[in-house]
């Protein structure tokens, strides 16, 4: 039965509806699969399992009486991001460290309406300020792919490294996943998994714990293009409690998968050639491009010249955000609060300084920063006009091309405890060079896993669509996936 | 424009934070390094740019003017630090 495991969520809906196993069944497979591998991967930071259990069994009565939704049965792992409500949701803080929230966010709400079964939640970067899971309170989460000969324990990436874990080792279906600067799509390239951020607002972000409300956007980290579009479909939707959730029909999903991509343009930025960058990630581009081309597509060189300013303009814009977003952290009305204090000052600022990690609280001081008397227009304000420009950018390059490739990630997975990466910040920050330009323009983007690199590690490229356009970008990396025939998985160790 | 102890102490209060005095050297340096990074935004032409402040251009939505949720004082309190007969228990605020 351990090969239940094993099924994409395509596989195992198809599976389930033909009655070939029940939901009881492969929800156990899970559950010995995560007893077994989550000591050492440390992917959930909580178990959900009598819930799964149980929501198994209501599958299995809806399957036998013909009335199965869309994710009838599948167990999946939900980034603890999302408030579920009276299950313990911590966004991987100390400062929410016992918080149960008494409502659902929107997303998980609309995955349990379509039948979904829910394994735990997923680790993540603290408040999800994070590209290798090491900021979480409740430590990193290990990477299920090693370099080959090697023993070394490797980051899954981040923020959503739980997930792309989750999903690279078995330990779920597919999994919810969460994007501000490339928290979906660097994870999934890291972990040989498929990732997609559709459009800003096309997902609630209503019961999202926010970090920068203007780039956050929920997304799937699944093993296939088609899993990411069955799953995409059922987190989006219009979201009256939030404003930012667009009031539109969404396509469907699914049915881009595996279409002819004959006569697109795809679009190459030259400004995506980086310095210092790997060989082999400039040789795997070239190779999606090759892939592409052979399906007809035609290839087409674009400038999009602010590129290398999106990483600073983020760095201002999101740090902003977050300082306002958390300052909800009060210790007052939930989460943390000091002990033995009396001041009301004193109390916010202990509860505060002990409840928040090192990278969260640096973040929240440069937004504070950049708010501040005297620096909002040199900073703020001005990031605000970059974003402007980096926006512009993709306008006028989808002038002349349909969608845009470029790589996923500046490099394949590095090592837990990367001393250089955890003395300077700005070298951290660098693992979302490629992605956190969508984020900032509000376009889809798309991580498929296209290799692996000298190491025997994963490599992803990296789809952006136009806005709403999430149908083309299923369809570019239904080829992509398709040409590169990926399927390998890391070999198991835990 | 470099960032001194004595505006890492500032910045920290503005956050509501309190760092260690022997943290606040090393956090200097840190937002130093970050914030020289971020000068290179200078060199953008942003003259005739307005700025944007969200990603995708909707005008914000408008609701009924009714009452949509309430009576829910044991959730909103179920989570808090200290309670008391469904209110909030702080720090005392005024001397």
């Amino acid at each position: 039965m351990s090969d239940l495991t094993k099924l994409t969520l395509k596989a195992a809906v198809d599976g389930l509806k033909s009655k070939q196993f029940s939901s009881g069944e492969l929800t156990e497979a899970f559950i010995g699969a995560i007893e077994a591998g989550n000591p050492k991967i440390n992917a959930y930071v909580l178990t959900t399992f009598d819930k799964a259990r149980a929501q198994a069994a209501d599958s299995d009565k809806r399957i036998a009486s013909g009335e199965a939704r869309a994710l009838e049965g599948a167990p999946l792992g939900i980034k603890d991001l999302y408030a579920t409500k009276g299950v313990r949701t911590t966004a991987c803080s100390k400062i929410l460290g016992n918080f149960i929230p008494p409502y659902e966010s929107t997303v998980t709400q609309n995955l349990w309406d379509q039948g979904a079964v829910m394994l735990g939640k997923l680790n993540m970067d603290e408040f999800a300020m994070g590209s290798s899971n090491e900021t979480s309170h409740w430590g990193a989460v290990v990477n299920p792919w090693k370099a080959s000969g090697s023993d070394t324990e490797l980051t899954p990436g981040g923020s959503s490294g739980g997930s792309a874990a989750a999903v690279a080792a078995d330990m779920c279906l597919a999994a919810t996943a969460s994007d501000t600067g490339g928290s979906i799509r660097q994870p999934a390239a890291f972990t040989g998994t498929v990732g997609i951020k559709p459009t800003y607002g096309r997902a609630s972000r209503f019961g999202m714990v926010a970090f920068a409300s203007s780039l956050d956007q929920a997304g799937p980290i699944t093993k296939t293009v088609e899993d990411s579009a069955i799953l995409l479909q059922s987190m989006c939707s219009h979201d009256p409690k939030d404003s930012t959730s667009l009031n539109i029909e969404l396509p469907d999903f699914a049915s881009f998968v595996g279409k002819s991509v004959k006569g697109l343009r795809i679009g190459i930025p030259d400004e995506y050639r980086l310095d210092g960058i790997p060989a082999e990630i400039d040789a795997l581009w070239e190779q999606g491009i090759k892939w592409l081309q052979d399906a007809g597509a035609e290839i087409v060189k674009i400038s999009l010249p602010h590129t290398k300013y999106a990483l600073p303009t983020y760095y201002i814009v999101a740090p902003a955000e977050a300082s306002s977003n958390l300052a909800r952290y009060d210790g007052m009305r939930f989460g943390h609060r000091a002990e033995d204090v009396t001041g009301l000052t004193d109390t916010y600022e202990l509860s505060r300084s002990e409840g928040f990690g090192k990278e969260v609280k640096r973040r929240i001081m440069i937004g504070t920063y950049v708010l501040s008397a005297g620096f909002y227009d040199a900073y703020y304000v001005k990031a605000l006009k970059v974003r402007r420009r980096i926006a512009e950018d993709f306008t006028n390059a989808f002038n002349a091309c349909d969608v845009i490739l470029t790589p996923a990630t500046p490099s394949s997975a590095f090592a837990l405890g990367d001393t250089a990466k955890a003395a300077d910040p700005v070298q951290m920050y660098l693992n979302d060079v490629f992605t956190v330009t969508t984020n900032l323009a509000g376009l889809p983007g798309m991580s498929v896993p296209a290799g692996l690199d000298s190491k025997g590690l994963p490599l992803g490229l990296q789809v952006i669509g136009k806005a709403l356009d999430e149908g083309t970008v299923l369809s570019i990396a239904s080829v992509l996936e398709q040409a590169a025939g990926f399927t390998q998985k890391p070999s198991k160790w835990w | 424009m470099a960032i001194d102890v004595a505006t890492v102490k500032k910045v920290a209060s503005l956050s509501r934070l309190r760092e260690a005095d022997e943290r606040l050297e090393s956090l200097a340096g840190e937002l130093n390094g970050i914030l020289g990074w971020i000068e290179q935004l200078n060199e953008v032409d942003v003259s005739d740019a307005q700025p944007m402040t969200s990603a995708v251009e909707v005008a914000a939505p408008l609701r009924d003017d009714v009452v949509s949720d309430g009576n829910k004082v044991a959730d909103v309190v179920s989570n808090a630090p200290k309670t008391v007969d469904g209110f909030f228990v702080v720090p005392k605020v005024v001397e």
